[in-house]
């Protein structure tokens, strides 16, 4: 008698580990040494079912099955945190975290108001459901006016790719206005794709929808290829993440810098215009996605101390170590969510530490944090006066243009 | 078991709307369309009801701007035939006839069960299951929000205004307007959409002849502001004072 060879069906645990170590630096994920400090480094990794070391342990265990059946993945707000604490060097926060929720996601088991984000991306380009021919409607009333690509027709050195809620959240609206003016102030040939602008995706991606990041991208290369332009600039952390670190593995390769990077390269024309001193105790938010996640740290506090007057103190959480303002990674679109799971809210976190810093005003670089900010400095106590400002408002304001 | 789901594409609400020169529509020129919420809800239904007890579900559009990719949705959704009835509409459908040419449809190749939106904003009579429903004199029952199947009847669930809630059992074939379905609208990530748009079959129907409209608009226009609202300026005594005055001369007081 010849006995035939029996095959079994990889198991879904071994099918995702296995996808996982194909991930660059994926191998690292065979050296964690079960440490936990990913789960303390975590901001919610005390409510989470299971954190990152403890999803890892799962999968070693061959229960991964049972990770996906819960919901608190959702918590995770693609910080960074855990993939800088980690001294195996694991891909936790783009490789585990986020392969994890795009299992979630292909399961259906996705927050209703996180659906509602994607399913408007899909459909308009932006998560809030706005018309997309309403993109460049900010720029109205900015002189001289914002050049429209599709309306210009003609190269420019400096494309800026605006972003969601710098186009459409009305607070946010002020800090585009305010950039515009900083260019103009500067001179520079600038133009914004205004409707043909579809969001960077990259928020999106870090919440499980692989597929709708790559065809918003796609849109977007679409609309880069028809004009010419030097380089791109963004005010938008998650934007310059995107187009710097994803787009290229698309075949979308453009040079591409944050605006504090672009600013700061013009210091001595952008001094010589910061007249109007501003006395007041500064301390600086670094977004997760410009500092933790693309080393970027010196260039916002370079520009905030050329800005006369300013004193600019840190808090106690800063560069590597600065805290999440809740949110990336679909927190953003996941405020009820979290509430509802920790009664916490990192914004507040934050907002405590700037004001035991003593700082009058709290600065940022990021368009996820003036209303995540404002919001929480509303909640917290000695907190009221708190003045929450992108770098961007400050700068125009010390030009006073 | 075979249902038919029937959606419309209606006009969405996030563009502004702009009214034709002739004053009598919606100027096509301007419109983005998006499929139904309510119909989504009939989708969501009919493919709850296959997951539960096997059925073959069908779902028919109008070759309108977003209809593939509404019923590639559905079909990644676990929808298993998709019509798009193609033709000469470009001035659009109303209800009535739209209702006359799938009520056609429907009795070439009769559904045991047909669910739709139970209204829709796209038209006058939105309501496409009701008309329908007249067309092929079958029983229908609308805003339901829940149904279980036997094998040639329907238990029902509806609600009527001031939280009353019926069952109400249906002989098959019939037609309901869903209000919502039995669970949240589920997400498909778009790669699954994607999956759908190369792996489905889209089956494109003509329609020989557009009947005419049954109804005419005479007049279609942006609502308009009356002169009628006053804003009470100064300190709160005065406003105070104001109103008690503004109340005398109406003779409430």
């Amino acid at each position: 008698m010849t006995m035939a060879p029996v095959t079994q069906r990889p198991s879904f645990n071994d099918v995702f580990y296995a996808s996982l170590q194909k991930l660059p630096e994926g191998e690292n994920f065979l050296a964690c040494l079960q440490c936990g400090t990913c789960s303390g480094a975590c901001p919610f990794g005390y409510l989470m079912d299971f954190p990152p070391s403890k999803m890892i342990a799962s999968l070693r265990a061959g229960f991964f099955d049972r990770v996906i059946k819960t919901d608190l993945v959702w918590m995770c707000v693609s910080c960074y945190a855990c993939t800088r604490a980690c001294p195996a060097k694991i891909p936790l926060t783009q490789g585990l975290m986020t392969r994890a929720k795009e299992e979630l996601l292909l399961a259906g088991n996705v927050p209703t108001e996180l659906q509602d984000a994607l399913e408007n991306s899909q459909r308009y380009g932006n998560p809030m459901g706005e018309s997309p021919r309403r993109r460049a409607a900010w720029s109205r009333g900015v002189e001289p006016p914002v050049k429209i690509m599709s309306q210009a027709r003609q190269p420019v050195d400096v494309l800026w790719f605006v972003g969601d809620y710098a186009s459409f959240h009305p607070r946010v609206e002020q800090v585009s206005q305010a950039f515009a003016r900083v260019l103009n102030a500067l001179g520079v040939n600038y133009g914004v794709l205004g409707p043909e602008e579809n969001s960077d995706g990259d928020s999106q991606r870090l919440a499980g929808e692989r597929g709708l990041f790559e065809m918003l991208a796609e849109k977007n290369a679409q609309a880069f290829a028809r004009y010419s332009f030097g380089e791109i600039i963004t005010t938008d952390p998650h934007a310059f993440n995107a187009l710097k670190n994803e787009y290229p593995a698309l075949g979308i390769n453009y040079p591409v810098r944050h605006y504090t990077q672009f600013l700061a390269d013009h210091m001595a024309q952008l001094k010589s215009l910061l007249r109007r001193s501003m006395k007041a105790r500064v301390t600086y938010h670094d977004p997760c996605y410009l500092g933790r996640a693309n080393g970027v740290f010196d260039e916002p506090r370079r520009l905030l101390k050329a800005i006369p007057g300013i004193e600019l103190v840190e808090m106690s959480h800063s560069q590597e170590t600065s805290l999440c303002c809740g949110g990336g990674g679909g927190g953003m679109w996941l405020d009820g969510y979290t509430w509802e799971k920790a009664h916490v809210r990192l914004s507040e976190w934050r907002v405590r530490e700037a004001v035991a810093a003593g700082a009058e005003i709290l600065a940022i670089a990021c368009p996820y944090e003036a209303p995540r900010f404002e919001d929480a400095a509303k909640m917290v106590e000695k907190a009221s006066r708190l003045i929450v400002r992108d770098i961007a408002e400050l700068l125009a304001e010390s030009i006073g243009e | 078991m075979k249902i038919v789901v029937p959606v419309k594409l209606v006009p969405d609400l996030v563009e502004e709307l702009v009214i034709n020169d002739q004053g009598t529509g919606l100027d096509p020129m301007w419109l983005r369309y998006k499929l139904n919420e309510l119909d989504e809800h009939a989708i969501e239904q009919a493919v709850l009801l296959k997951e539960r007890a096997g059925a073959h579900v069908t779902v028919i559009a109008l070759d309108i701007d977003g209809a593939d990719d509404a019923l590639f949705t559905a079909s990644a959704k676990g929808v298993d035939q998709l019509v798009k009835l193609c033709g000469d509409f470009e001035q659009g459908l109303n209800n009535h006839a739209l209702a006359g040419l799938i009520a056609k449809l429907l009795r070439q190749a009769p559904a045991d069960l047909v669910l739709t939106g139970v209204q829709a904003h796209n038209d006058l009579d939105g309501a496409l299951g009701a008309l329908l429903a007249g067309f092929l004199k079958l029983p229908y029952v609308g805003y339901v929000s829940g149904v279980s199947l036997s094998n040639d009847s329907a238990l029902v669930r509806k609600e009527y205004p001031g939280g009353l809630m019926a069952e109400i059992e249906v002989s098959l074939p019939a037609v309901l307007g869903i209000q919502a379905a039995e669970r949240p609208l589920s997400y498909i990530a778009f790669s699954r959409i994607r999956q759908a748009m190369k792996t489905a079959t889209l089956k494109e129907q003509f329609l020989p002849q557009v009947p005419p409209a049954v109804q005419v608009v005479g007049r279609m226009y942006k609502s308009e502001s009356g002169a009628r609202a006053m804003m009470l300026q100064g300190d709160v005594d005065t406003v105070a004072a104001r109103l008690v005055e503004i109340f005398r001369e109406a003779g409430v007081l």
